[in-house]
């Protein structure tokens, strides 16, 4: 099962199991999985109290949208502790220096450094004139509009990602993780999270619990610096697999 | 009501295409990715929950949003360590068995 | 009175602390800060735990904390009970001293990661003792095992990455089947609450399945027979005091989910063919844990087996809390359990401190090539043995205490025959702990391949966990007061279905 893993590049790969484990193992799920739709047909679901609940006390929470409301005031321990999950990650992924990692000789001592050597074709560079502000802009409104409709903090973070991998793959600019600033931009989707459960006991009494008149505000901020640390987790996680010496020279004998 | 339950039947499904590749394929990418079509199945059968005619309930979103989240973090730490024993090269299909005191 | 009214807010300063910790480690850039800062909160976590259990003891009452005072269903809640805070104790006392102990284990390069994702870990822990919400657990499970794996993957060797990534694999999976547990509880009763789901929750077929599935993912992360052929490699590849929290703490954190799942959320769900399937695959980890560490070649080989062997013990909770035709649950039998979990965190963590510092000094931790140990580091000798009479269940170790509970339980419900179980169990247990030292008091002498000073400062961590683990065996009265007197409130009272 998991005792034997192989990382090929081939994908022809030799099975552990013989034909008949895998179809005694095919059969066991589809078992299981008519048994579990059964379960499914045969039971009622549960009368929506808690929606009825939540629809309730969404005047209370300080945004309009139902999930936000969830998400960000109802159960925001949830999404504090999902916030530290990306962080393990970040963590995971950082290296004390990552000089050896990349060849280019980008400056390490900027978070985000230009190379101007480096040739960039005048038509990428001319398309990214465009779309770096946009994709910042819509990640803006993506966390504006949160409050009201669909949208957020990692639909946001997700979109300026998305920047910042454009701005990554142009090949121009280089980031730089260890840096405090870059360290900083990391955490501070959790640090805001955590000094608003501060914030919010001496305000109110209750760890998490938000002033009513401002919970929109505070929840807006909560959601900005989630959206900065979600994004640069993101983009790190991406870098720092680029950044690795190009696999593909390692495979040949 | 049969709309929903058409949801959570086909996440049914996922679930055990993903649990049979997870427990059948030896490839760490294919396990991966088996693992993550597993999660999908259970992300549907929880946003299944969420109708109940007029009433949308949102807990199951934002519970799933979590989920998603979760999910992408821990299928980033097993590609990252994926890549660095790729990396370091030699065998990549050496057989590491825990039993081999 | 004041004091009164701040006491609740201890509940989340208890996830608050580690996760400050984390974040101020990740922003700090000198070493000897990141130490020093981690180190007092390691200190602050052990008081704001030691005020949680004076609270529970001295009022008897166990403690509700509404997160942004929704109060469940519809916000989460914290909850501590005797036996959370127990845990809670127990995992930030062996947190302080393993701290300690890595405050010098770790180089500068290591310590960059380290710390940050040690402090996450323990966040991650803390919250799984405190959490009273079924996908709160589940976001706590991840921070939990993401930062395992991590830990685990410090080492950087080829060995240490494939495990790691096998504990990924499986934590990810087992995860995933607790998850689809919750969402079919969902389903069914429209709550993530667990004290809501200990009420409503009924004995239908849908209960039962994600009982099952519930089960199924945590027994995966707890590691029982046959779901364990991840831990050795996990545990024996990663640094000493990440092996030492792994073995101590993190295995018994998803145990304690199962106990709260079987006993109290799902209760009405459960049925003695299920509670006796457990006890038997506790049993065969037992003996096949023993045989197993009995013929591993490595120090840390050996001291991960003999974890497996010991995950079995606590699984004969199972059969021996339900008398034979009765329904209710035998409080002494969860005593000896959460004594045993007491027990073996502190003597396992021990172990592996010891076989860090052998390692650290031999440059290996092959068995056979520890002739002579004694001379050399004694210390590590005398951690590993004292440690290893808990493990064994000599009195008067916390480990004899442990399991004479268990004895008398197994007795007064007619169920002798688990007793036999555990006595061979004892009994491999000295065979294999026999075997090391006697090869360490062998005549001849193997010079460590790399020499490098013995740091007495580190071996005396590992000692001081080792007596902890024997001393807690004199403490017998006072720990079983504390158990008994906060275990009827939570399991019995709150749980409403008993």
């Amino acid at each position: 099962m998991f005792r034997k893993l192989i990382l090929s590049e081939s994908l022809s790969s030799q099975n552990e199991m013989t034909l008949l484990t895998r179809c005694a193992l095919a059969l066991v799920i589809s078992i299981l999985t008519i048994g579990l739709s059964a379960a499914l047909i045969l039971s009622p679901k549960a009368e929506p109290v808690l929606a009825i609940e939540a629809l309730d006390k969404l005047a209370l929470s300080g945004v309009e949208n139902p999930v936000t409301a969830v998400l960000l005031n109802f159960r925001s321990y949830d999404t504090l502790l999902e916030i530290a999950v990306l962080l393990i990650v970040a963590v995971t992924m950082s290296t004390p220096s990552n000089k050896q990692m990349n060849q280019s000789a980008a400056d390490t001592s900027r978070w985000l450094s230009v190379n101007d050597a480096q040739f960039v074709h005048p038509i990428l560079t001319a398309l990214l004139r465009w779309l770096i502000p946009l994709g910042i802009l819509l990640s803006g409104y993506l966390l504006w509009t949160g409050a009201y409709l669909p949208g957020g903090a990692f639909q946001a973070g997700a979109v300026l990602t998305g920047v910042g991998v454009a701005l990554a793959v142009a090949g121009r600019h280089h980031f730089t993780w260890h840096l405090f600033i870059a360290r900083f931009v990391l955490t501070v989707g959790l640090i805001a999270f955590v000094a608003m459960a501060a914030g919010n006991a001496l305000a109110t009494g209750i760890v998490l619990q938000y002033p009513i008149e401002h919970a929109g505000l505070i929840i807006l901020l909560v959601e900005l610096a989630a959206t900065i640390s979600i994004a640069a987790i993101l983009l790190m996680l991406f870098t720092q697999i680029t950044a690795l010496p190009n696999t593909s020279e390692r495979l040949k004998p | 009501m049969t709309h929903d339950l058409l949801f959570s039947i086909t996440g049914v499904v996922l679930i055990g295409i993903g649990l049979f590749g997870s427990v059948a394929s030896t490839h760490i990418i294919k396990k991966l990715i088996a693992i993550n079509i597993m999660g999908l199945g259970i992300f549907m059968i929880f946003l299944s929950t969420a109708r109940h005619g007029m009433i949308t309930d949102p807990i199951p979103h934002a519970v799933v949003l979590t989920g998603i989240v979760v999910a992408i973090a821990g299928t980033s730490l097993c590609l990252w360590l994926a890549l660095k024993i790729h990396l370091l090269g030699e065998d990549t299909t050496e057989e590491v068995n825990a039993n081999d005191v | 009175m004041m004091s009164d009214l701040l006491t609740p807010l201890l509940l989340p300063l208890m996830v608050a602390t580690p996760l400050i910790a984390a974040l101020v480690s990740i922003l700090v850039g000198s070493k000897r800060l990141r130490v020093g800062i981690s180190l007092l909160f390691a200190i602050l976590q052990v008081l704001i735990a030691l005020g949680l259990v004076l609270f529970l003891s001295t009022y008897q009452s166990a403690i509700r904390y509404e997160l942004g005072g929704w109060g469940a269903p519809l916000g989460i809640d914290l909850t501590v009970d005797g036996l959370s805070a127990l845990m809670l104790m127990l995992s930030s006392v062996l947190v302080l001293v393993l701290s300690l102990y890595s405050s010098q284990y770790f180089s500068h390069q290591d310590s960059v990661r380290f710390w940050p994702l040690w402090w996450l870990l323990i966040a991650g822990l803390n919250a799984v003792f405190l959490a009273a919400d079924a996908f709160n657990i589940f976001v706590a499970l991840e921070i939990m095992g993401l930062s395992a794996v991590a830990l685990v993957s410090l080492g950087g060797s080829r060995a240490a990455l494939m495990s790691a990534l096998r504990y990924a694999l499986v934590g990810l999976l087992g995860s995933l089947l607790y998850l689809l547990g919750v969402a079919l509880l969902y389903r069914a009763y429209g709550t993530l609450d667990l004290l809501m789901l200990s009420t409503v929750a009924d004995h239908n077929p849908l209960t039962w399945v994600s009982l099952s599935l519930i089960s199924l993912g945590l027994l995966l992360k707890t590691a029982l027979l046959p779901l364990h052929f991840w831990l050795p490699a996990a545990h024996s590849s990663a640094p000493a005091p990440v092996s030492a929290v792994l073995s101590a703490l993190v295995v018994k954190a998803s145990f304690y989910l199962l106990m709260r799942f079987w006993f109290d959320v799902l209760s009405p769900a459960t049925n003695e063919i299920g509670m006796t399937a457990l006890g038997v695959l506790g049993a065969v980890a037992i003996i096949w844990g023993c045989v197993a560490a009995l013929r591993a070649q490595r120090l840390k080989l050996l001291i991960a087996y003999s974890t497996v062997a010991q995950i079995g013990y606590l699984f004969l909770l199972f059969p021996l809390a339900t008398a034979s035709g009765s329904s209710m649950i035998n409080a002494g039998t969860i005593a000896a359990v959460v004594y045993f979990i007491l027990a073996h965190a502190l003597a396992k963590a021990a172990m592996f401190l010891a076989a860090g510092d052998i390692q650290s000094y031999y440059g290996h931790d092959n068995i056979n090539k520890l002739k002579g140990l004694v001379l050399t580091l004694p210390m590590a000798v005398a951690t590993f043995a004292i440690a290893g009479v808990s493990l064994i269940g000599l009195p008067p170790s916390g480990g004899f205490i442990a399991k004479w509970l268990l004895l008398e339980s197994a007795i007064s419900s007619g169920k002798w025959w688990w007793a036999v179980i555990m006595l061979m169990g004892g009994l491999l247990a000295a065979l294999y702990i026999g075997k090391v030292l006697s090869i360490a008091f062998n005549q001849d002498i193997d010079r460590p391949t790399v020499h490098r000073p013995a740091q007495n400062r580190s071996a005396f961590y590992g000692f001081t966990l080792a007596i902890l683990a024997v001393f807690c065996g004199f403490n017998t009265e006072w720990v079983l007061n504390l158990l008994e007197v906060q275990f009827e409130r939570p399991l019995m009272t709150s749980g409403g279905v008993q």
